[in-house]
């Protein structure tokens, strides 16, 4: 007996019951399509997510001073100033593999501008700061080395900070007052939108790093001229592990740090976030496929039942067959196809669900979503299996009948 | 002249009931000519349903030995049961055992879906099989839109269709009425005329005029085996009978 004429008989059998077979299918169907739509979301919400990281810059590591011990108690990162604008400079000359470094002071202050005010986030940075961080000058020119050298008054308002001074006006050349200290607005900067983490990336001000530390922040004309931080970008195709490890080691040396002991500084770079966040999806995607098998396990469960009350039902036809030739192999193939047709036939049915659905979701929703070939293809693969798997003890039962007593059934 | 179809050599069939060990056969020795048409008689429990599953090899033997057409029957496994049942047997039931909501091609074709026959040649010898019981036109028809007759009829084709050593007929006119049960019969003396062998497993009396031998069961055990010396024609019979309706519609 060959398998088309099997589909056939098995079609013609689930046809006899359309209701019930459909009934059956239903938990196949739902359990697929819940898996297709799942699949479809998290790999579009992932793709996002990816893609804003992109955004950020994965090849940017940050250089945060080391934390201090005081009494046993550790500070935390930046605790201590031993990150100075030359260590920024000594990176960038000395390490190749780095395209931008750019050292930052970080404060907060009042920005006024006639009777407009705003508390903000001061960064003192330099040019190479726009390039380190992909950020770029919306309106009005940028930093320009002469800026550091003289300390000039300039400042670039982030789209936040210039909308709420300045309103709808043009607030390139006007003159604004941070911590009291004039200063002319040369420029407003592209808006970045909310970071990871949901803070508003645009609600900053930025002025060059010498003006920062001699009139704004007011850390002293030290001899040292620490930082809160440095940004640094490592060139494109270069690798971020190598390039980490030859700043490190040339941090250890310009710091004097002995073999031995701890760095007094820290790096940090995005794709840890990115780590972080592959894992939180991994584990998404594995509880998604914990659901979606509990699904497909009940649905599973109704094609067994279902069979068993087939093979019962349908005993004197199983002995007519008998009695005519059929071996017990073909009747356990005729259920087993039967079953499969029945997985099958949900799993597709699953498919157009689960695509319709995502598809009205993106659509609907504005949610990102990613339809691709592999789920789709696993979940037939599956629904199949799950016909094999739970098809496979009602055949056998069929397929070991008496005829005799398969004939006799009333 | 002809050579023995069937030989069985003490047959012995036992059930294992509650408890108890039931006798259906006890020690039945016998053999069938190629070319006969064989009456199995006798009460309920007399073990002539058990007889006949032995020699359609539905069932085997507790002990004893059974020929078909030469081989060994007694002690094949399951498999060589089915290819046997087959290839060697055709049945036909009282209930006519006929797949629902399936055509009437499609079920005399239904042997021939285990012997590994293409689609193409299925159909054809399922129409010619069709033909020969003369339902012709009622290819399409499913079991449900035809006659008891003519279910018969196509149970009879769908014995024939693998074209078997021996009909078995398990009450073949149980379900019938008296002229559809000649008509019946008439077509499996036909058959038996080509040179088929038929052996008719009933308890009407004149069923087995019909046959050319008659075997008596009682308790498990042939009591009685004679041969009839003029057996009836059934499809004169049947053509009394029709006339005698048409007379019976005309007088009404």
């Amino acid at each position: 007996m060959n398998i088309l004429a099997s589909i056939r008989i098995a079609l013609r059998a689930l046809r006899i019951n359309k209701l019930r077979s459909a009934l059956t299918m239903l938990g196949i169907i739902i359990g697929v399509a819940a898996v297709i739509t799942m699949i479809a979301v998290g790999s579009g919400a992932q793709q996002r997510i990816e893609e804003q990281i992109k955004g950020l810059g994965t090849n940017l590591i940050i250089l945060l001073p080391g934390s201090t011990t005081s009494g046993g108690a550790r500070m935390g990162a930046g605790s201590r100033n031993t990150l100075t604008e030359e260590d920024a400079y000594a990176i960038q000359r000395d390490v190749p593999a780095v395209q931008a470094s750019a050292p930052t002071l970080r404060g907060t202050g009042q920005v006024v501008s006639g009777t407009a005010n705003w508390s903000t986030i001061l960064y003192g940075v330099t040019p190479e700061y726009f390039e380190a961080r992909n950020w770029v000058v919306s309106q009005g020119k940028g930093l320009e080395p002469a800026d550091i050298a003289g300390s000039t008054k300039v400042a670039l308002l982030g789209d936040t900070v210039a909308r709420n001074l300045f309103g709808d006006t043009d607030p390139v050349g006007q003159v604004v007052r941070i911590r009291k200290v004039p200063f002319t607005v040369i420029g407003t900067l592209q808006r970045k939108g909310q970071s990871m983490m949901g803070q508003d990336q645009d609600d900053v001000v930025l002025m060059p790093i010498s003006t920062a530390r001699n009139r704004v922040l007011g850390q002293g004309a030290g001899k040292l001229r620490t930082v809160g931080s440095v940004s640094i970008k490592v060139r494109d195709g270069e690798s971020m592990a190598e390039a980490e490890a030859e700043i490190r080691s040339l941090m250890r040396q310009r710091h004097r740090i002995q073999q031995d002991r701890e760095d007094d500084f820290t790096l940090r770079n995005l794709s840890e976030i990115l780590a972080t966040r592959e894992e939180s999806s991994r584990i998404m995607g594995l509880l998604l496929a914990a659901v979606a098998s509990v699904s497909l396990l009940v649905g599973g469960i109704g094609i067994m039942n279902i069979m068993l009350v087939s093979v019962t039902e349908r005993t004197r036809e199983i002995g007519l067959r008998m009695a005519v030739g059929a071996r017990g192999r073909d009747i356990l193939t005729q259920f087993l196809v039967e079953a499969i047709t029945l997985a099958v036939i949900g799993g597709l049915l699953g498919i157009m669900l689960g695509v319709g659905g995502s598809m009205a979701i993106g659509h609907f929703a504005g949610w990102p979503v990613q339809l691709g070939v592999e789920p789709v293809a696993l979940a037939v693969g599956f629904a199949a299996a799950i016909g094999i798997f739970f098809g496979f003890y009602p055949a056998r039962k069929a397929s070991r009948l008496l005829p005799i007593e398969a004939l006799r059934y009333e | 002249m002809s050579t023995p179809l069937i030989t069985t050599r003490g047959l012995v069939k036992s059930y294992a009931l509650g408890g108890f060990v039931v006798q259906a056969l006890r020690g039945v020795s016998l053999s069938i000519n190629t070319g006969d048409f064989v009456a199995v008689m006798g009460p309920s429990g007399s073990g002539k349903s058990t007889f006949m599953n032995l020699l359609g090899c539905l069932d085997t033997p507790t002990a004893g030995e059974y020929l078909l057409a030469g081989e060994r029957v007694s002690g094949l496994d399951s498999d060589a049961l089915a290819s046997i049942r087959n290839r060697r047997i055709g049945f036909v039931f009282q209930s006519f055992n006929l797949l629902p909501r399936t055509s009437a091609l499609e079920n005399i074709a239904l042997p021939l879906l285990y012997c590994g026959v293409s689609t193409d040649e299925r159909n054809r010898r399922a129409a010619e099989r069709l033909a020969e019981v003369g339902l012709a036109d009622r290819g399409h028809h499913h079991p449900a839109q035809l006659s008891g007759g003519q279910q018969q009829r196509v149970a009879i084709a769908r014995a024939l269709v693998n074209n078997p050593v021996l009909i078995l007929a398990d009450e073949p006119t149980g379900a019938l009425d008296t002229l559809t049960s000649c008509e019946v019969m008439a077509l499996l003396q036909q058959l038996n005329a080509r040179g088929m062998t038929v052996v008719v497993v009933t308890h009407e009396h004149e069923i087995a005029e019909f046959a050319k031998r008659v075997i008596l069961f009682r308790d498990g055990q042939v009591i009685e085996d004679r041969t009839v010396e003029n057996p009836k024609d059934a499809a004169t019979l049947a053509a009394q009978l029709r006339a005698g309706q048409i007379q019976d519609e005309v007088r009404t």
